[in-house]
């Protein structure tokens, strides 16, 4: 069959282009592992110091190891070393319950600081601490780090991102190379090219989207509450929609430069409505712009499954909404390849 | 004999340059027609409307009696395209048994073609090669290849020798005559005067105006000249 010769016509193609096909799928790991690294690291040890406490409980903390204890008389010593920088803050008596100072100029620090004491506190004790440093979480838990919680966004957006550059690029030579002014001169359908680019790019994405979740779940340990293969169907629609828009965008550029140049108009924009920062505090001039853009939905889908556990009840609209971008931007497609032969 | 290819009062704009000009030709089954022209003349916009690429403005072409562009008729015609249209990435048999498979050619019957189109085109020996190290005048013949794989009863042929040495230029040339004998139709464009000669039949197109038809003898009895290039010269001047 046609489509089928078109299929393995891409899929050799990508297979001969070693370089993209490295980039494919070591790029996406090189950088998550770099956020891995950045983000998760190595656990931060805190510095805390403690005034005047009683001597148990002191001797009980300093034997948890995770933290550099420091001990002061009073707590204008301890306020000069947190001045210091000596330590990143410390815990005095105030009345009968505990009170921590934190030094505040760095978030992770702050955290990891709140952390150690009140995971300290409570296997010391667990009801005493319990009203001094409450932190609770809705999903996920303690455990719980910066690179989990957008990891699954970062996971759809370089999926999406790499798809739409390649297709669109691959295109977009199929166009200036005159092959597909040659494919259009074959009993080759214009629906059958939209299908076999869909396909072709389709088995390769499933491919790359396997080797990449795999990697940054099983290796990178990035949370994953929900079933693996929801993850796949999600990266596999997400890419689909990328590999259409790509493919139509490509029809507006010229060369490669030009297709390099949709990436801060249509790629980039859509990592600010896609979770990675708070959607509920972005303008209300803007908020309307994310229900338009795919990523937004491959997104919200690979968190209710990587990070809430959810399945398919929670991602069937989110899937419903990608599946009809992608029909859309096909049929979009088929639309524009009229420009080149009317039937 | 039944004109394989009518083309009636055919006009082309592109914006508001006029490309084609009222161009009415007919070109019968079996002969090699030439449409010679200097750069710019309007031949690949021309022969591309007969492949269902272009559609004219005014006018209508038909191409085996049935109005272009028409997919039956696509799947007859055997287009090599003025730039070559190679996968890179691709060996030269990859690339055509890509194309034969587009025309349902497979197995046994696609490597018998490419084996026959590559002895055509003199590349049997580098049929594995990829074709991004293929020189310019290897891209052009496997082009040539290419068009002939599933055996087309039309041909259309935009610029085919351009980059070919003389030497394998004449066994192209000899391969074309093969064909014809084969009852294959044959429509070249040329901007060389030397291979228009070899046609049976040329068309002398300049800006879009159609400005002479008949033998390549004809046209230069016809203008007293002794070389198809005076014939031109004096068709253009007449106008
Ligand atoms: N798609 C197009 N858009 C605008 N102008 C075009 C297009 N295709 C061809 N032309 C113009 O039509 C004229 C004839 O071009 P062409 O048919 O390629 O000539 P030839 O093949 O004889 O060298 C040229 O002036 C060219 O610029
Ligand atoms: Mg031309």
């Amino acid at each position: 069959m046609r489509v089928i010769a078109l299929v393995k016509r891409i899929l050799k193609q990508i297979v001969r282009d070693k370089r993209t096909m490295a980039l494919l799928i070591m790029a996406p790991i090189l950088v998550l592992t770099m956020l891995h690294l950045v983000f998760n690291g190595e656990n931060y040890k805190p510095k805390v110091g403690f005034v005047d406490l009683p001597t148990a409980l002191v001797e009980q903390l300093d034997d948890a190891d995770e933290a550099t204890v420091n001990l002061y008389e009073t707590t204008d010593e301890a306020q000069t070393a947190l001045k210091e920088r000596d330590i990143d803050g410390y815990v005095s008596r105030s009345g009968t319950s505990l009170q921590l100072t934190l030094e505040g100029s760095d978030p992770t620090i702050n955290g990891a600081t709140m952390k150690w004491l009140q995971e300290s506190l409570k296997s010391l004790n667990p009801d005493s601490s319990a009203a001094m440093l409450e932190v609770n979480y809705l999903h996920g838990s303690s455990k719980m780090s910066q690179f989990d919680s957008f990891g699954p966004v970062l996971l759809g957006f370089f999926i999406f991102f790499f798809v739409f550059l390649i297709a669109g690029v691959s295109f977009l030579r199929e166009r200036t190379t005159g092959t597909l002014e040659r494919l259009l001169c074959s009993p080759l359908r214009k629906w059958e090219i939209v299908i076999g680019y869909v396909i072709g790019f389709g088995i390769f994405t499933m491919i790359q989207a396997t080797i990449i979740a795999s990697y940054a779940i099983y290796v990178l340990g990035m949370m994953m509450e929900g079933a693996f293969i929801y993850v796949l169907v999600i990266t596999l629609l997400l890419s689909l929609t990328a590999l259409t828009l790509g493919v139509l965008l490509s029809a507006f550029a010229n060369n490669e430069l030009q297709m390099i140049q949709f990436i801060p108009l249509v790629i980039v924009p859509q990592i600010f409505f896609s979770g990675l920062f708070n959607l509920e505090t972005i303008s209300d001039y803007l908020s309307w712009v994310g229900p338009l853009t795919p990523l937004y939905y491959g997104a919200d889908a690979l968190r209710n499954v990587m990070i809430r556990g959810y399945g398919w009840g929670e991602i069937s609209f989110d899937l419903l909404m990608l599946a009809g971008f992608s029909l859309l931007f096909m049929i979009l497609n088929i639309l524009a390849l009229k420009k080149y032969r009317s039937i | 004999m039944n004109p394989i290819v009518q083309m009636e009062q055919v006009t082309k704009h592109f914006g508001k340059q006029e490309v084609l000009k009222g161009i009415s030709l007919d070109i019968n089954e079996g002969e090699i027609f030439g449409l010679l022209g200097p750069s710019g003349a309007g031949k690949t916009t021309l022969v591309k409307q007969l492949v269902g690429l272009e559609v004219p403005s005014t006018g209508k072409n038909k191409v085996f009696s049935i109005v272009m562009p028409s997919l039956d008729v696509i799947s007859k015609i055997g287009y090599m395209a003025q730039s070559d249209a190679l996968y890179g990435e691709l060996t030269a048999r990859e690339n055509l048994q890509f194309f034969a498979s587009l025309y349902g050619l497979n197995g046994a019957r696609q490597k018998e073609r490419i084996q026959a189109c590559m002895e055509i085109v003199q590349l049997n020996d580098h049929t594995d090669k990829q074709v991004s190290n293929y020189s310019g005048g290897m891209k052009r013949r496997l082009s040539l290849a290419i068009a002939l794989i599933h055996e087309p009863k039309l041909l259309i042929l935009d610029e085919p020798t351009v980059g070919i040495d003389p030497v394998l230029r004449k066994s192209i040339w000899e391969s074309f005559y093969e064909l014809k004998k084969q009852g294959v139709t044959i429509i070249v464009t040329t901007h060389v005067m030397d291979e228009a000669d070899k046609c049976d039949r040329l068309g002398m197109i300049r800006d879009g105006h159609l400005i002479a038809v008949g033998t390549p003898h004809a046209l230069k009895e016809s203008m007293n000249s002794t070389s198809l290039e005076d014939a031109f010269l004096s068709y253009g001047g007449g106008n």
